[in-house]
């Protein structure tokens, strides 16, 4: 039944996927297998897109299927194992940018290849970044923003996060439509992400996972 | 002569403005010359330099983007500033600066105003959601667009309007006992008159503005400088994406609603050609711009691109061209691996705006079809050095400008930028872009 599972979901059959799951818990299976097999066929979706075989629709859908599934099977869970992550990563869009869909896929792919996303939402102003590192003490720090006020933003961020003295803790990548090789020195980043596939490479890298 | 080619001399002609001097008509006709020739594919006197100024003239010149939204004076005076500096081929004047009075008098939802929402200094940015549920959506609007646009639609984009959505269906209104009486009584209701009242000072601030904006045009004009832009559609797509599912929603509608979005983004092709063609028409320039938001490479397949985005955006822009004039399309993001897909179209008919794209494959797929506007990255032109900006520019003449086919722009509308670096695309390419 789990491979049932993964392969409608993979194959993005919603209402397979959803009944499936559903049928799974009715005979009994164990909650921690239902939302096992979900999880492989993210990682699945998440592999399909770093080689270019999935898309934004995709993934959408996938989390989609993921929020409906563990809405079902979670009141059943007494208490969630707790899983071992590579690291811990902040994401956010900086300061006066409100745009989210590269940031929320960057975030999809991090989360599905086992970092701790904590994802800041847009608009972040500098002074929440810092505290926030404080508090979480992330190793990588994800700068999101599509309009050229961003580069200010992120290099405002970026030295109020030196200024704090933390910018030795954290590993900073920058991504978005207008970011390039040339904005990451402006900024005075550490690396820049043309894609979700290169956060992921990067947050591996910098977290000794690769 | 087809059509677009009459259009295109109906333009160069001129006819109708009054020149400061001989010297400006003679810019004029030149300038225009340039950029029809570089469309239709023929040899220009030398490339054309038409950059997109989006908030550029603004920031470029001291004032916040709310001043220049809020005061139409201090907008007309940042950009015919920002003229004065660069002289370029084509000069839009300052319409990229709404009108910020008549979008607050309609408590418009869709964007965020510099000041309202998004700091002074920035631009103004759009409010993405999930406007409407599939649900509201699409048995409504392909049942009956306009009523789905008034009785659902503007309510929610403008706060202002929320009261048209007690209207009845005004399709179902017809005599005096069958509902003309009866459709007129929300309008006793006091929310009506607040609402007519905000109508009526969103009305006038328009009107405002859009005299403030032919009054500057006609200045530019009589300077000797052209504007090519004649109106503004969208792909299907965008319009569904956009405006009333939100990105989220049309990509699920792609799984979840497939032969609906794909009934609705037909129903939207006839809607879209009339959009762009009205304006153009209305004010004789030749250019259609369609701004295109989520069809390139990493946000959907190419199958998806084939199947859900590229043949109602084809059959606007045929559409448009069918009426004598020229779809621009400002392919946002990256577009390399379907460049062959656009291909598709009528030689020298359209202007093909790219962001990020490989020039080289660009030239040899498309450089016997369209002309390629941009793709100076607004990275460069913000952070970059003189000379950085003139070694893209010299790549780009050289490898797409080969033979004619090339306007020189940034990919996108910019913002920020330094003055230097902008100063440098427009020099250079006017001292190397020469044939």
């Amino acid at each position: 039944m789990s491979q049932n599972l993964i392969d409608a979901f993979m194959d993005m059959r919603e209402e397979d996927a959803l009944r499936i799951a559903n049928e799974m818990l009715d005979r009994g299976t164990d909650p921690m297998e239902v939302l096992e097999a979900c999880k492989q066929a993210m990682e699945g979706i998440g592999q399909r897109f770093e080689c270019g075989d999935a898309f934004v629709p995709e993934l959408i859908m996938a989390s989609e299927m993921m929020g409906q599934i563990s809405a079902v099977v979670k009141p059943r869970i007494k208490s969630e194992a707790s899983t071992e992550h590579l690291g811990k990563v902040l994401i956010g869009t900086v300061t006066g940018d409100i745009h989210d869909i590269g940031k929320d896929i960057v975030a999809f792919m991090l989360d599905v290849n086992g970092f701790d996303v904590y994802d800041l939402g847009v608009d972040v102003p500098v002074q929440t970044f810092v505290d926030k590192i404080q508090e979480l003490k992330p190793n990588v720090v994800g700068l999101s923003g599509l309009l050229t006020l961003a580069f200010d933003s992120m290099k405002n961020t970026v030295q109020a996060i030196s200024e704090a003295g933390l910018r030795d803790q954290v590993k900073i990548m920058i991504g978005g439509a207008t970011m390039d090789e040339q904005v990451k020195e402006y900024v005075g980043a550490d690396a820049y992400g043309p894609d979700a596939v290169a956060a992921v490479s990067l947050s591996k890298q910098w977290v000794g996972a690769d | 002569m087809n059509q677009v080619q009459e259009t295109l001399e109906r333009w160069c002609a001129a006819d109708g403005i009054e020149f400061v001097s001989a010297d400006a008509e003679q810019a004029y006709k030149a300038r225009a010359r340039r950029i029809a020739d570089a469309i239709q594919l023929k040899v220009p006197d030398r490339v054309p330099i038409v950059p997109s100024f989006g908030m550029f003239p603004a920031i470029d010149n001291g004032f916040t983007c709310q001043e220049v939204m809020f005061d139409y004076g201090k907008a007309q005076q940042a950009w015919m500033k920002t003229l004065a500096d660069f002289e370029p081929d084509a000069f839009r004047g300052s319409s990229y600066a709404f009108s910020g009075p008549a979008l607050k008098a309609l408590d418009y939802k869709l964007l965020k105003l510099p000041g309202h929402g998004v700091p002074a200094e920035t631009v103004y940015q759009f409010n993405e959601s999930e406007f409407v549920s599939a649900e509201e959506f699409y048995d409504p609007f392909l049942d009956d667009p306009t009523d789905f646009m008034l009785r659902t639609y503007l309510p929610i984009a403008c706060g202002a309007l929320a009261p048209l959505k007690q209207l009845r269906p005004i399709r179902e209104v017809f005599g005096y006992y069958l509902g003309t009486i009866t459709s007129v009584i929300p309008f006793a209701m006091p929310e009506f008159a607040g609402m007519l009242e905000a109508v009526q000072k969103a009305g006038a601030e328009a009107l405002k503005w859009a005299g403030h904006l032919a009054q500057e045009e006609q200045q530019i004009a009589a300077m000797g400088f052209p504007n090519s832009y004649g109106g503004g559609s969208a792909a299907p797509f965008d319009l569904i994406g956009d405006w009333f599912r939100g990105t989220r929603g049309v990509m699920l509608d792609m799984y979840r609603h497939p032969d609906k979005l794909l009934a609705a983004l037909e129903r939207l092709v006839p809607i879209s050609i009339k959009m762009g063609v009205d304006g153009a028409k209305m004010s004789g320039k030749p250019v259609v711009g369609l701004m295109l938001h989520k069809g390139p490479e990493g946000f959907m397949s190419l199958e998806q691109f084939k199947t859900f985005y590229w043949p109602t955006l084809r059959k606007v822009m045929m559409g448009i061209i069918e009426e004598g004039l020229v779809p621009m399309p400002l392919y946002e993001g990256r577009y390399t691996d379907r460049l062959e897909i656009i291909k598709d179209i009528p030689r020298g008919k359209a202007l093909y705006w790219f962001e990020t794209v490989d020039i080289h494959k660009a030239k040899k797929v498309l450089g016997d079809t369209v002309c390629f506007r941009g793709n100076v990255p607004v990275s460069l032109l913000y952070t970059g050095s003189v000379q950085r900006v003139k070694n893209y520019v010299k790549e780009l003449i050289d490898v797409v400008g080969e033979g004619g086919g090339l306007m020189v722009d940034c990919g996108i509308w910019f913002d920020e930028a330094k003055h230097e670096n902008v100063k440098a695309m427009v020099d250079f390419t006017k001292e190397y872009g020469v044939y």
